[in-house]
C-alpha cells in the first residue's frame, strides 16, 4: 500500500544530507569530545561552531546566542523556568496563553507551586492572542511572557512582533516557543523582538534529541542543568555532537529551500482544505483562515471521534493525528480546541494533517479521495445525520 | 473461528497472557488481527493493574512480536461515566457492585466494540474464558461457560445483547488455562508469566476503602451499628466502607462472632448478626438480560449463581412486575449481596442474570431488616 505522511507536525522525516552529514560524528571519524584540548576534541568542536553559526544564520541571531539542549521540550522548560527564577527577586507573575503545548503550561504549572502567579490568557475562536490582553495583564509583579509563535495543532500564527513589542515596553523578558515555526515560515528574532526562542531540530527535518535555546544577548538566565562548563556554563553536559551537526546541516537546507518550499506547500495544503470541506458535509476548518502555517490543516469532524478516523486512516496507509498525543497514541479532547470554544462533543472529531516538503499532488488527491469515504462510514457506525439548518428555529 | 474464510478481527489487548494468545490464536488461523487496547483510567495515576500505562507497553511489545498493528483508544470518559460513577454511587448506597460486569457492557462490548467497527473488523475478541454458540432452531446466540470450569468467566458476561454477542469472538472458550499459557510460551510471547490479575484493575493495591475516598466525592456518613433487634452496638464509619458477609473491621466485642448481614441506607444503619443469619433463601433481582430467550415467561428451573467465586446452586426463577424475578432457593445461600449479580445456568448454558437488589427470607416476604436495601 502507498503510505501518505501528513503528520509533519509531529516529526519530519530527516533529510539525506543531514544524515551524511552527521554520520563521521557517529563513527569513529570524528567521536571527540569537544571540551578537550587535543585534536580529536577541537575537530568536534568546531563542527559544534559551525552548527551555532548555521542554526544562529537560519534565525538572524548571533552564533553566541544559540544554545544547544535536547530538544523543544528542554528549551521550553529552560526559557520559563531559567527566566523566571532569575527574576524572582522582581517579581514572580508570569503571562502565557491558554494553548500553549504542555512543554510550557506544565512548567507554569509548577512554577505555581513555587509561588509564582500564572495568567493563562484566553485566544479568540481562531486561536489568536491580543496584544492588548498581554498588555491588560501585565501587572508591576511581572516577570515573564510566554506565546507560542504558531499552534502546533491549530497551525493559527500569534502576532508575536506586536506582542513582544508590548513586553518590551513594559520591560519585560519575552520568550516564544517557535518549535513550529523555524524551518517552516520565515523566523527573525529581531524582527519578531524576542528575548528567548525555543526551536527543536527534528521538526524541520534534522534528528530527533537535539534543539536550541536562542538566548538574546544581556538577557538574564539560570540554568536548568548544571555540572559542567558547555554552552558556555549554562547548559551543562557533553554535547549531542552527531546531533548538532545533523540540526546545522537541516537548519541551513531549510534557510535555501524555504523560499520554494513555502508557496508549494501552501498550494497544496489550500487543494486538500479546500477538497475536504467540498466532499465532507459538515466539516468545520479550525484556527485562523489566513493567519496560519502554510503546511497546517485542522479540521473538526462532527459524528466521527477524531481517533477511530486516525486509526481508520492508519489501515488506509494515510498517517494523522488527533493533535497533541500522549506517549500512546490515545488522545483527550485537546485543551487547544476546547480553548478556541469549540464544543467538547465535537472536540473528540478533531484531525490535523500537517504537510511536508515531500508531500505530493498525488498525495493529496489520494487523501481526498480515502477521507470522505472513512468519514461517511464512520458516521455510518455512529448514526450521524447532518443537522438541518436551525435558523428561524422557534 | 475454525473453517472459517479470513476476515479483519479487533482483538481487545490487555496486556495479559490471555488476551495475547486469543490474539496469537486468530492470527495463527489466517485471520487479518488488529490489536486494540483500552486506556481507560488516567495514565500515572496507578501504574498497575490491567488498564494502567504498563498494561498498554505489554500489549503493543505482545502486539509487535506478533507482528500486528496495534492501537490504543481512550475511553476514560465513558468508563468514568459509566463504572467509576456507578461504582462509587453503589458503594453510598449501600451496595456492593460489580465494575467488571458494567466495563463489559458498557465500556468494553459498546464503546470498544464500535472502535472494532471503526476498523472495519468483523469481529471483536477478547480472552475470556467464555463460549459464544448458535442455537439453528432459532437463530439467537448462546454464551456458554469456557471448557475450563476453573477460569470459566461467563458469569461476567450474562449482560450481552444478541446484538453485542453477534460481534464477538472468545477464542480461548474451548481451552484450559494451562493450554493458554502453554501457547504463550511456545510462541515466546513476553507476557507468557506474567502473574493473574485478581483485583479490580483499577484498585491494583486492592484497598478499596483508599479508593472511595480518594475517587467517590460523596460524603461517607458514619451512623449506627445495629443487630437484628434494632439496639444500637457500635458506630461504622459509612457504608460504603461494609459489605455483607464481612465480619473484620467492626470494632465490637461480642460473645459469638457478628457478621454485617445488611447495610440499611434508609436508617444509614449497619445491620450485624451471626452467621446463621446470613443464610437467606430467596432474592428479588433487577436490571435483568436473558441470552437463552427473549424474557422470563414462567418458573425456571436453573442453576444460580450469587458472586463469581459462588458454587452455583438449584434455584427456580420466577417473573415478577417491574421487570425484576424472584429466586429461590432449595437450601439457604450465605451472604447474598444487594449490587451483585444473580447469574443462571442451565448446565453449560447462560440463561440469564441481573443485579440482587435484596435478599428475602424463607416466606418470601422481605425481611425488615433489609427493606431498605431497595
Amino acid at each position: 500500500m502507498q503510505r501518505i505522511y501528513l503528520d509533519h507536525a509531529a516529526t519530519t522525516p530527516t533529510h539525506p544530507e543531514v544524515a551524511r552529514a552527521m554520520l563521521p560524528y557517529l563513527s569513529a571519524e570524528a567521536f571527540g569530545n569537544p571540551s578537550t584540548a587535543y585534536a580529536f576534541g577541537q575537530e568536534a568542536k568546531k563542527a559544534l561552531e559551525k552548527a551555532r553559526e548555521q542554526v544562529a544564520a537560519l534565525i538572524g541571531a548571533a552564533p553566541d546566542e544559540i544554545f544547544f539542549t535536547s530538544g523543544g521540550t528542554e528549551s521550553d522548560n529552560w526559557a520559563l523556568r531559567g527566566a523566571a527564577c532569575a527574576r524572582a527577586r522582581d517579581g514572580k507573575h508570569i503571562i502565557t496563553s491558554s494553548i500553549e503545548h504542555h512543554a510550557v503550561l506544565d512548567v507554569c504549572r509548577l512554577l505555581e507551586q513555587d509561588g509564582f502567579r500564572v495568567t493563562y490568557l484566553p485566544v479568540d475562536p481562531s486561536g489568536l492572542v491580543d496584544p492588548e490582553a498581554v498588555r491588560a495583564a501585565i501587572t508591576p509583579e511581572t516577570v515573564l511572557i510566554s506565546v507560542m509563535h504558531a499552534n502546533n495543532e491549530v497551525g493559527t500564527v500569534e502576532p508575536i512582533a506586536e506582542i513582544a513589542a508590548v513586553a518590551r515596553e513594559a520591560g519585560i523578558c519575552f520568550h516564544t516557543d517557535a518549535v513550529q515555526t523555524v524551518g517552516h515560515i520565515p523566523v527573525n528574532v529581531d524582527e519578531l523582538g524576542v528575548d528567548l526562542l525555543s526551536i527543536a531540530a527534528h521538526k524541520l527535518y534534522g534528528p530527533k534529541g537535539v534543539g536550541a535555546l536562542y538566548i538574546r544577548k544581556g538577557t538574564q538566565m539560570a540554568p536548568l542543568i548544571v555540572g559542567g562548563a558547555q554552552e558556555r556554563g549554562l547548559r551543562a553536559g557533553t554535547e549531542n555532537v552527531p546531533g548538532i551537526v545533523g540540526f546545522g546541516k537541516a537548519a541551513e537546507i531549510a534557510r535555501r529551500e524555504l523560499p520554494q518550499v513555502i508557496p508549494r506547500v501552501r498550494e497544496l495544503r489550500d487543494m486538500l482544505r479546500t477538497g475536504l470541506q467540498e466532499r465532507v458535509p459538515g466539516l468545520r476548518l479550525n484556527g485562523h483562515p489566513e493567519r496560519r502555517l502554510p503546511q497546517n490543516v485542522s479540521v473538526t469532524v462532527p459524528g466521527v471521534e477524531g481517533e477511530a478516523l486516525v486509526m481508520a486512516l492508519d489501515q488506509e496507509g494515510i498517517a494523522v493525528s488527533t493533535g497533541s498525543a500522549c506517549s500512546t497514541g490515545a488522545t483527550d479532547p485537546s485543551h487547544v480546541i476546547l480553548a478556541l470554544g469549540v464544543p467538547p462533543e465535537l472536540a473528540r472529531g478533531a484531525v490535523r494533517m500537517t504537510l511536508g516538503r515531500g508531500t505530493t499532488k498525488e498525495d493529496i488527491e489520494r487523501v481526498l479521495e480515502v477521507f470522505p469515504r472513512v468519514v461517511h462510514r464512520l458516521r455510518a457506525i455512529t448514526g450521524w445525520r447532518p443537522e438541518t439548518s436551525c435558523a428561524g428555529c422557534g | 473461528m475454525q473453517g472459517v474464510a479470513s476476515m479483519r478481527v479487533a482483538v481487545a489487548m490487555s496486556g495479559g497472557v490471555d488476551s495475547s494468545v486469543a490474539a496469537a490464536l486468530l492470527k495463527g488461523a489466517g485471520h487479518e488481527v488488529i490489536g486494540i487496547t483500552m486506556e481507560i483510567w488516567p495514565p500515572g495515576r496507578e501504574n498497575g493493574g490491567c488498564c494502567g500505562l504498563a498494561a498498554v507497553q505489554d500489549a503493543r511489545r505482545v502486539a509487535f512480536r506478533l507482528g500486528i498493528p496495534h492501537y490504543v483508544v481512550n475511553l476514560r470518559e465513558v468508563f468514568a461515566r459509566q463504572v467509576i460513577d456507578n461504582f462509587c454511587a453503589e458503594y453510598a448506597r449501600g451496595r456492593t457492585p460489580n465494575p467488571c460486569i458494567r466495563c463489559n457492557r458498557y465500556v468494553k462490548f459498546d464503546a470498544l466494540l464500535e472502535r472494532a467497527r471503526a476498523l472495519e473488523a468483523a469481529f471483536l475478541a477478547t480472552g475470556h474464558y467464555a463460549r459464544i454458540a448458535r442455537d439453528r432452531a432459532t437463530g439467537r446466540f448462546l454464551l456458554k461457560k469456557g471448557v475450563d470450569q476453573g477460569k470459566d468467566q461467563s458469569y461476567f458476561l450474562y449482560s450481552l445483547t444478541q446484538a453485542q454477542l453477534s460481534r464477538i469472538l472468545f477464542p480461548l472458550g474451548e481451552l484450559t488455562k494451562e493450554r493458554v499459557r502453554a501457547v504463550a510460551r511456545d510462541l515466546g510471547l513476553p507476557v507468557a508469566e506474567k502473574a493473574e490479575s485478581q483485583e479490580v484493575c483499577f484498585i491494583p493495591d486492592n484497598d478499596y476503602h483508599r479508593f472511595l475516598r480518594r475517587h467517590c466525592p460523596g460524603d461517607f456518613r458514619e451512623g449506627p451499628i445495629l443487630d437484628e433487634r434494632g439496639r444500637v452496638l457500635g458506630r461504622h464509619r459509612g457504608l460504603a466502607f461494609y459489605t455483607v458477609g464481612q465480619r473484620r473491621g467492626l470494632g465490637i466485642a461480642a460473645g459469638e462472632p457478628l457478621y454485617v448481614v445488611a447495610l440499611d441506607p434508609v436508617r444509614n444503619a449497619v445491620v450485624v448478626g451471626p452467621e446463621r443469619a446470613l443464610y437467606r433463601e430467596a432474592l428479588v433481582a433487577g436490571e435483568l438480560n436473558w441470552i437463552a430467550f427473549d424474557a422470563l415467561q414462567a418458573p425456571l428451573q436453573v442453576q444460580a449463581r450469587i458472586r463469581y467465586r459462588h458454587r452455583e446452586a438449584p434455584a427456580t426463577v420466577a417473573p415478577r412486575d417491574e421487570g425484576r424475578v424472584l429466586v429461590r432457593f432449595f437450601t439457604p445461600q450465605r451472604a447474598i449481596t444487594p449490587g451483585q449479580a444473580a447469574v443462571f445456568y442451565d448446565g453449560d448454558l447462560v440463561v440469564g442474570g441481573g443485579t440482587i437488589l435484596f435478599a428475602l427470607d424463607g416466606s418470601g416476604e422481605k425481611e425488615s431488616i433489609s427493606t431498605g436495601a431497595n
